[in-house]
């Protein structure tokens, strides 16, 4: 080693990498803790609470199926059943029933598949879950691609002193006897007033 | 460097199986999904939701004379409902089979009604003119009574047996043998 100062400089940068690391995983952690205090505060509020007559016939009709046409909301379905249906929507909000009684009134007559949103069980209970399943498996994912990259990164950081040397970074790990002899010296080094 | 063994052990083997059945867990799950869903029918509707229930009562108009008809005036007697369209082409299909019902069981007691469905009074009288049917032809102006009998398209045929409840509702064309069927169905159910 050239000078005791660059070879401490050296084990510090070293020290850097975990460091910046954390500092990357603190700064993702703050993000998703951001986006998901923003989707609570989103989720609780709500949409804008529907004003007009026509908007209230219009939220209800989205979440039903169209019995005449294919993948068609009765909100937006140009047939004459679900214009209909829009007009039955109407006529029961004008007597002061929920949307949930309006709801049950065609689920009587039509099953729950008049509803557009699939059932909590079932095969429905899939598409409940399907968006938690796939966050969960993105997570794992990427929490195995981190660790195997931290692994692979730390023989590097201790390259760091190989690369002090004037070698390559790509020379192979440091043996064990290697490693305690750099520890022994660091320590010399600051024992030396 | 060539000095360090690779890792091509049978860690690294256990670790390509499992690279291989987490890649192939979702693709299964996937190929299952799409066969189920490609398995149904997309036009298939729920058939049996009003069976068994109390038929909705109505009070409509006969397009010919005038006269209302009120479903809970028929209490006692099986009905047939059929709902139909000038527009509708499997309507002309049906409409035999209707009108060979009616002459066999509409003497014995079985009330025949029609509905109209989104159409309009004027194309109805058109399409009776050529293809004349004997029993009250009912407007439904507002469309709720087809509505109310969960209707999803036309022809549908709904039978309510004597008792008002519903025995079986037929989306599409009804048959002679499917009108024999629950009409003999209705009656034996009444009398017992």
């Amino acid at each position: 080693m050239s000078a005791g100062g660059n070879g401490r400089g050296d084990v510090a940068s070293g020290v850097n990498g975990p460091r910046g690391v954390r500092r990357t995983a603190l700064a993702l952690g703050a993000a998703v803790v951001v986006a998901a205090v923003a989707l609570v505060i989103v989720a609780t509020r709500g949409p804008a609470r529907p004003a007009t007559l026509q908007e209230r016939v219009r939220v209800i009709a989205e979440e039903l199926r169209c019995p005449e046409c294919q993948n068609l909301a009765v909100a937006d379905s140009p047939s004459g059943l679900a214009r209909e249906m829009r007009g039955e929507i109407a006529r029961r909000l004008r007597l002061g029933q929920t949307a949930t009684q309006i709801d049950d009134f065609f689920v009587a007559r039509y099953g729950r598949w008049i509803l557009l949103t699939p059932d909590a069980g079932g095969i429905g209970l899939f598409a409940w879950l399907a968006p938690a399943l796939a966050i969960a498996a993105g997570g794992g994912l990427a929490f195995t691609v981190v660790r195997r990259r931290r692994r692979t990164a730390s023989p590097v950081d201790d390259h760091a002193v190989v690369a002090d040397r004037g070698e390559s970074s790509d020379e192979p790990r440091l043996t064990g006897e290697e490693r305690d002899r750099i520890q022994r010296e660091i320590a010399e080094l600051e024992e030396v007033p | 460097m060539s000095g360090e063994p690779r890792a091509d052990g049978p860690q690294s083997g256990d670790r390509r199986w499992r690279v291989v059945v987490l890649s192939l867990v979702p693709v299964v799950l996937l190929a299952v999904l799409l066969g189920f869903g490609l398995g149904r029918d997309p036009r298939a509707t729920p058939q049996n939701q009003l069976i068994g229930r109390a038929a909705p009562d109505f009070a409509l108009q006969d397009l010919r004379t005038g006269k209302t008809v009120r479903l809970s005036d028929l209490r006692g007697h099986p009905v047939v409902l059929n709902f139909w369209a000038s527009w509708c082409a499997d309507c002309v299909v049906e409409h035999p089979n209707l009108v060979s019902a009616w002459q066999r069981f509409g003497n014995q007691g079985t009330v025949f009604l029609s509905v109209l469905y989104q159409d309009s009074p004027s194309r109805a009288a058109s399409f009776l003119d050529r293809l004349p049917a004997n029993w009250p032809d009912l407007y439904d102006p507002s469309g709720r009574t087809a509505l109310d009998y969960g209707v999803t398209g036309v022809p549908e045929t709904v039978f309510i047996s004597p008792d008002g409840r519903i025995a079986y509702k037929q989306i599409s064309v009804t048959t002679y043998d499917l009108i024999e069927r629950q009409v003999r169905s209705m009656a034996k159910a009444g009398s017992e």
